[in-house]
């Protein structure tokens, strides 16, 4: 952290910036934080430290529209005095914010109440096994190249069809980071991790109007990303496939979600599953221990040490070890998502995912996409969601939807200006299949799922 | 507000960096040199902290500090854009060579940059983390908790959050500018969870804006807040099924100007427009809306969340007219996007921190009043839907379709308000909606100043605004066909 290595360089933007040494140094700096937390009287603290350098270069018409180099560091501190509790963090990282930053954490524990349920996790399980999970791909990248792979996802793009007003914006992006997490029972960890991003927006236009949508790709490794032709192309044809939507009359339909937004969903019911939604008693799957919340075909199972998957990770933003567990296991709730926090609340061991699911995979008889349509027959196949109408308290679930109105099976056309409304208790009680075409770029791993009914509201 | 509290942002950023003047001009002429159109330095440091109770205590808290310089050099449509998180000279350095390598040619003027400019100032300057003692704001949590729970035996969750910013950012750019600005920004918000006969809504209250947190002490300020979480929860738990399918719509007056922000507001911003490719480009001249709608972005009203006496780039807030009487007037700008489209800079220049380039957003968005009675608004709908709070909105700029969602609503029948309706979402196309807006109330209001605008992964603070008024037809996604 006190190197000057890594400082931004034009020219050589990305070249392996984050070695065995940084590590190092950025847990010498953890524990320096911590050392200087027990001095100034903390009877625990916990420590997590980063330090992040990206590159992220976009193009459009042809020519370079951005280029940004960005660099973040910092570090957040919890201090406890006992029971009472108090968290500072900052983006200096020098030895007076050191200094500061503790005072401002002690400080405010100072004036926090005593909380039976607060403190570090629990020492035995803490992760003692620290794996390679293929997580750090560095390679030299810099902006020309960057920006010769921008141009060719924006020409691919805009070369699909004459109907393709626009290649809005091409972005490739670079990140790496290394970070650190100690805390005061003596765990100290750092990992280094890559991540790379080529995305594409795409306008099309016809008489009728103007829409947009994009596709983007994303990995560990920059060798993986799909190809920038690939990722140019799927954008127009997905901005293409929404031209000339027409009105279908509100009523109740199957609803099919497209494998992009389909781990949003999975998402409302792991929000529900959440150990404080729980503890607050805000949860629609309240008190739902070992009881049936989803249809017999679900299990959500996460695989947290999946080599180089965007999700893996061997321990928690506590120390916590993780491990493979099912959070639904047909249907029936086998684990909330607990922090020691939430877990100590509810009186059950955490389950290491203070920091959320990782790679939570949808389990289930998998079909192609093409029989799901089939037997779907007619109805909507959601391609994007708008809107915050999901209420974790209730499970009231409505929401502005445009995609494409399927009859027998087949495209018809496309659909816009919808919304899909139910609850989602029953939403998941009412899932009928389950793709196999797998979105990865996201933690929660699903393909596309048919719900049999909803309530579709059009214009 | 004193021209002695206005000259602190450049000292406070800069004098323990030893960033003297001639640093800046040698460092601006530097990011020059290969001749870009505009540089510019943008020192930010921001302090935060918050406070929050919840099951009855005051569990958490937390106190953050973030520091650093922003490089930016603007070649035509090409930026560069580097940041550190560390303003010492070698960095800045570093920081304006790597922001300079996107240009290759250009202008390469430096304008004369002048000292200080005196600009109207919309809010005072004095630290709101500061301006009550830990005990008062511990204190405070604990009594509105205590108070929450007092209005009903119903009442059986309160979350209570106390959030205070002290913001101070100095700009210099080669085009003349180097000005300061300090900004106070406070945040107080009441959540709770009613329960009958098993079932449990949850009801939410908050507000703020541009000055210290002795006004949560005065009068019963912070007690309005609790009152309107707990009513808000309790008549969420009689609600029914909401309709699904087009209908008549009244909104009330206030937060439910979200609606304005989604449909017109973000269709409005220079850079969509620029590029062509907002529902709303090129068509300024024209009817885009009812004639009883006029829309203003203001900058200038004191005190509120989203006032700026001025942008992040130096420009002064402003009041901007977007729509008059249903005929669109002007875009909202900053300078790169009206640079190019041969216009000026709105004041709208914003940017959520040193670490993010600015684009135009929107700062106070608000119908002004129009001349029906809000009764009146109501009782000339047979059926539809009265629509009072809502939760947030989000748009498709290109197709015009936005939605927001609504967090408590009421079925209308035979011209009166009847039973509470399940939250729902609402969705129509920008341009048409604006166009159905038949009756609007001369009950204008502005939210409380809960506001936080989210675009391109940057979040600002903004207020939305509007008097209770009346759409003829908006498809409402609920579940009852």
């Amino acid at each position: 952290m006190n190197t000057t290595k890594g400082e931004i360089q034009p020219g050589v933007d990305f070249q392996e910036p984050h070695t065995r040494q940084d590590e190092e140094s950025l847990k010498g700096f953890v524990e320096r934080i911590l050392a200087e937390a027990k001095r100034q009287g903390a009877t625990a603290a916990e420590v997590a430290a980063g330090d992040d350098i990206g590159l992220s270069v976009v193009v459009r018409s042809g020519d370079l529209e951005t280029v940004e180099f960005s660099r973040d560091r910092g570090f957040g501190i919890t201090v406890y005095l006992g029971n009472k509790k108090g968290s500072s963090s900052t983006t200096d990282i020098s030895d007076d914010s050191i200094r500061e930053s503790v005072e401002a954490a002690v400080n405010i524990a100072r004036y926090t109440e005593p909380d039976p349920y607060s403190g570090l996790a629990d020492p035995d399980r803490l992760a003692t096994e620290f794996p390679d999970l293929d997580l750090y791909h560095p390679r030299p990248m810099d902006v020309d190249e960057a920006k010769e792979s921008a141009l060719i996802v924006e020409s691919s793009a805009e070369s699909v069809d004459s109907r393709i007003f626009k290649c809005d914006s091409s972005r490739i992006g670079a990140a790496s980071a290394c970070t650190a997490y100690g805390n005061s029972l003596g765990f100290i960890h750092a990992e280094r991790e890559s991540r790379y991003n080529m995305l594409a927006d795409v306008i099309a236009k016809d008489s009728d109007g103007m829409q947009r949508d994009y596709w983007y790709s994303t990995s560990r490794n920059a060798a993986e990303l799909d190809s920038p032709t690939s990722v140019g192309e799927t954008a127009a044809n997905r901005a293409l496939k929404k031209l000339d939507p027409r009105p279908i009359p509100t009523g109740e339909y199957p609803v099919l979600f497209d494998r992009g937004i389909a781990s949003g969903v999975i998402g409302h019911l792991i929000s529900g599953l959440g150990g404080r939604a729980q503890y607050l008693k805000s949860s629609y799957l309240l008190d739902s221990m070992n009881k049936k919340i989803a249809t017999d075909a679900l299990t959500l199972r996460e695989h947290p040490h999946l080599k180089g998957a965007l999700g893996s990770r061997s321990y928690d933003s506590e120390g916590v070890a993780t491990t493979e567990k099912p959070f639904v296991e047909d249907g029936v709730v086998r684990n909330y998502v607990l922090s020691s926090y939430s877990g100590r609340h509810l009186d059950m061991p955490t389950t290491g995912n203070a920091s959320g699911v990782c790679n939570l995979t949808v389990e289930a008889d998998l079909q192609p996409i093409e029989d799901i349509l089939k037997q779907m027959g007619t109805g909507l196949l959601v391609q994007s969601l708008m809107g915050q109408g999901v209420n974790i308290v209730t499970g009231d679930y409505s929401r502005g939807a445009a995609g494409y109105w399927i009859v027998d099976g087949e495209f018809a056309h496309a659909v816009d200006e919808l919304t899909i409304a139910g609850k989602l208790d029953d939403m998941f009680m009412r899932l009928v299949a389950f793709g196999d075409d797998v979105d990865l770029r996201n933690s929660i791993r699903t393909g596309s799922l048919l719900v049999e009914s909803m309530t579709v509201a059009a214009n | 507000m004193s021209d002695t509290q206005m000259a602190n942002p450049k000292n406070q950023l800069l004098d323990a960096s030893d960033i003297t003047d001639s640093k800046l001009e040698d460092l601006m002429g530097r990011m020059m040199s290969r001749q870009v159109d505009r540089g510019e330095l943008y020192f930010q440091s921001f302090r935060n902290e918050s406070w929050a109770l919840e099951e009855g205590m005051v569990k958490d808290a937390g106190f953050s500090v973030s520091r650093g310089v922003g490089a930016r050099a603007i070649s035509g449509e090409k930026s560069g854009f580097a940041y550190a998180d560390d303003i010492r000279p070698e960095v800045l350095e570093q920081t304006t060579s790597a922001a300079k390598s996107i240009a290759r040619q250009g202008s390469g003027k430096v304008a004369h940059v002048e000292a200080t400019r005196d600009v109207p100032m919309f809010y005072g300057t004095s630290d709101p983390i500061t301006s009550v003692s830990q005990d008062d704001k511990v204190a405070l949590l604990s009594r509105i908790d205590r108070f929450a729970r007092s209005l009903d035996p119903r009442v059986k969750e309160v979350s209570v959050r106390i959030a205070a910013t002290h913001e101070s950012v100095f700009i210099y750019s080669s085009d003349g500018i180097s000005n300061g600005d300090v900004r106070p920004l406070v945040r107080f918000s009441v959540s709770v969870i009613a329960e009958q006969n098993g079932r449990r809504e949850q009801g939410m209250s908050g507000g703020g804006g541009r000055h210290d947190l002795k006004w949560l002490f005065e009068g019963e300020n912070a007690e309005d807040f609790a009152r309107e979480a707990v009513r808000q929860a309790l008549v969420n738990l009689d609600a029914i099924d909401a309709p699904a399918g087009p209908l008549q719509v009244v909104l009330g007056p206030g937060w439910p100007g979200v609606l304005l922000h989604e449909a017109v507001g973000h269709g409005l911003e220079g850079d969509f427009n620029r590029k062509g490719t907002s529902a709303f480009s090129n068509r300024i001249g024209q009817q885009v809306a009812s004639p009883l709608c006029t829309i203003v972005d203001d900058a200038t009203i004191p005190n509120r969340r989203g006032s700026l006496s001025m942008d992040d780039e130096g420009t002064p807030g402003q009041k901007t007219v977007l729509i008059e009487d249903g005929v669109l007037k002007g875009y909202m700008h900053d300078k790169l996007n009206s640079a190019l489209m041969g216009t000026s800079s709105t004041g709208n220049g914003r940017r959520e921190s040193y670490a993010h380039q600015p684009m135009p957003r929107m700062t106070n968005t608000f119908m002004l009043a129009g001349e029906s009675d809000p009764e009146e608004i109501i009782k000339s709908v047979d059926f539809g839907v009265y629509a009072v709070a809502f939760g947030g909105g989000q748009v498709d700029i290109t197709s015009g379709q936005f939605v927001f969602s609504a967090t408590e609503a009421y079925l209308i029948e035979n011209g009166k308000k009847s039973s509470p309706i399940r939250g729902a979402t609402l969705i129509g196309n920008g341009p048409e909606i604006m166009t159905r807006v038949s009756m609007v109330g001369n009950d204008l209001e502005l939210d409380r100043g809960v506001g936080v605008c989210g675009k391109e992964g940057q979040g600002v603070p903004v207020g939305v605004g509007q008097p209770t008024l009346k759409v003829d037809e908006i498809t409402v996604g609920g579940t009852s066909t």
